[in-house]
């Protein structure tokens, strides 16, 4: 325990000091509330977000965004990296545990995916008059949902890369699809239908956030989906999990 | 008690027999040198002593335990160097040894080791930034944080220049006067000849010699050659009475007697006795080199 509290702290100061992962899970999201907050055209409702402004309607998408960097980009990456380059193993010859810089890794990425809702619910609640989620409950169980769903993810592609470019090549595309279906590239309102159908069940679960921000209880199916691939996608990568 | 004790250690990967059959002791306080070419399995046979590979065959204890049944325990008590082991880029020297010394009951000083091992002007520095042979004097500095008994270094020296190369063999000799033992992977033999007490070389996963350096070049190569230049001519066969003495080869005006045990007492008692007055008198011994390429077939790679 004493040993995870201190590589903890470490894996903190280091994700701090790559200016790259604070910037890109926490400041960017952030950043683009902002600015389409600040246009007076994203805070007025409009009937085709559902009488919602298009920051409300789009601030999901926000959070998708450090969702996806943070659990199947950086995540992946920093395992993988760290395999390859044997600091696992190396940390397998002292008393502490490579499982400890795992672990250390995931409550990494939870506190970051925490500290960016914590920031975009509050900031678009006090500056742009964005209502707090209407349904906490099915807020927060649609997170947690999602966040594990993401996660899984990440592990996979780290438990299956076996070095530090092939967990890039594999993470890249989910990414990318992960922030499409999300909303965040073109927002959803542009999408055809089928494709926004297609995003109702990609990780994170846009529309589950949305619902439950906004007022709607979370689609039971929405949920069950994202359980599904975190149980599923969890599962196979503890099996294939290697430490080197 | 010997410390570290492996028994008929085998180890394949797939169909790659990577360790045939290894079997030596290690004695408390001991240096231990293990010599052998590339791909001799060096890495697996002390890797398996660490617990950090599983033995198809054989058995291995260290300090009367079990490398993996009891790998808590031993963690505590075993540093190991691996031979091919980063840390993360950004990742500071004083952290990184101040991590480290976290995980261990006893550790030693991070400051007092950071500046032992010369490397007391790159604290903040990140590992990336650091030379190659900063790396590695950090790699040994990590598997000597936790005050071990037994250190296990793989390639201690590889990458350093001369001077270092020199600090750290003072180093592991300071360290071995506090009684650590420790097994020693190296490609060098000076290092072997001026380190280690015992040497083991492992060639294609078996032990071909395992010996004191001295008692390993006398036993595969006992013939030493004495080379000087008469003053005056001298018959052969004042020496090859000699029991000692294997054969005379003349080129020029030298006289190479070549031969075994005291040779040079033999020779130079003769000369004495003959009262025939030399020059260029040199005894040249084989050395732990020569007995390597004696024993593998190969050269010691540099
Ligand atoms: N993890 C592994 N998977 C498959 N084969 C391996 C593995 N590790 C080592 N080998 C093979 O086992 C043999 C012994 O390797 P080992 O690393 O023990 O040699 P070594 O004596 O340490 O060599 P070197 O002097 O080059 O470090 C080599 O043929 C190597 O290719
Ligand atoms: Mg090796």
């Amino acid at each position: 325990m004493h040993a995870f509290g201190q590589i903890l702290k470490i894996e903190t100061r280091l994700f701090l000091r790559d200016f790259g992962s604070p910037l890109t899970t926490v400041a960017l999201p952030l950043a683009l509330l902002l600015v389409f907050g600040l246009i007076p055209a994203g805070r007025q409702p409009e009937a085709q977000f559902g009488d919602l402004s298009f920051i409300q309607y789009f601030a999901p998408s926000l959070l998708v965004i450090t969702l996806a960097m943070s659990a199947v980009n950086i995540l992946p990456t920093v395992l993988a990296t760290y395999r390859e380059r044997g600091v696992l193993r190396r940390l397998a010859t002292t008393p502490a545990s490579p499982a400890a810089l795992l672990a250390a890794q995931l409550v990494l990425s939870l506190a970051t995916i925490l500290v960016s809702a914590v920031l975009l619910i509050g900031v678009g609640r006090l500056a742009f008059d964005v209502p707090l989620p209407r349904r906490p409950l099915g807020f927060t169980l649609a997170l947690v949902l999602g966040t594990a769903a993401l996660l899984a993810l990440g592990l996979l592609v780290a438990a299956v890369a076996r070095t530090a470019k092939s967990a890039q090549a594999l993470a890249v595309p989910l990414f990318m699809a992960v922030m499409f279906f999300g909303g965040v590239y073109v927002p959803r309102f542009l999408l055809p239908d089928f494709l926004v159908r297609i995003g109702d069940y990609t990780p994170p679960g846009v529309q589950a956030l949305l619902d439950a921000w906004t007022g709607t209880s979370p689609h039971p199916l929405h949920l069950g989906i994202m359980a599904v691939v975190a149980v599923a996608a969890g599962a196979t990568a503890a099996k294939l999990f290697r430490w080197e | 008690m010997p410390v570290i004790e492996v028994t008929n250690l085998h180890k394949r990967y797939g169909d790659l027999v990577a360790v045939a059959d290894v079997s030596f002791t290690v004695e408390a306080g001991e240096i231990f040198g293990v010599l052998g070419p590339n791909g001799a399995g060096k890495t697996t046979t002390v890797e398996c002593a660490a617990g950090l590979r599983v033995p198809d065959g054989g058995g291995v204890s260290v300090l009367g335990l079990d490398p993996r049944r009891d790998a808590a325990q031993l963690r505590q008590r075993v540093g190991v160097q691996l031979q091919e082991s980063q840390l993360p880029d950004q990742l500071r020297v004083s952290e990184a040894l101040e991590l480290y010394a976290s995980f261990y009951r006893d550790p030693a000083d991070p400051a007092d080791l950071i500046d032992r091992l010369g490397l007391g002007d790159k604290r903040n520095t990140a590992y990336k930034k650091l030379s190659g042979g900063q790396k590695q004097r950090l790699s040994i500095a990590l598997a000597l944080v936790g005050n071990p008994s037994v250190a296990i270094l793989d390639e201690l020296t590889t990458g350093l220049d001369p001077q270092s190369r020199r600090d750290t063999w003072a180093l592991i000799e300071q360290i071995r006067h506090s009684g650590v033992t420790i097994v020693l992977v190296t490609h060098f033999m000076e290092e072997a000849e001026r380190l280690c007490d015992r040497v083991a070389v492992i060639d294609r996963g078996r032990v071909v010699a395992l010996d004191s350096p001295a008692g390993l070049v006398s036993t595969v190569l006992p013939e030493q050659r004495v080379r000087f230049r008469p003053s005056a001519p001298v018959d052969d066969r004042l020496f090859t009475d000699l029991p000692e003495v294997t054969a005379v080869q003349r080129t020029g005006s030298q006289v190479v007697v070549t031969g075994t045990g005291d040779v040079l007492h033999a020779v130079t008692s003769v000369l004495a006795r003959t009262q025939i007055i030399v020059a260029d008198l040199r005894l040249e011994q084989s050395t732990l080199d020569d007995a390597f390429v004696e024993l593998t077939g190969h050269r010691p790679a540099e």
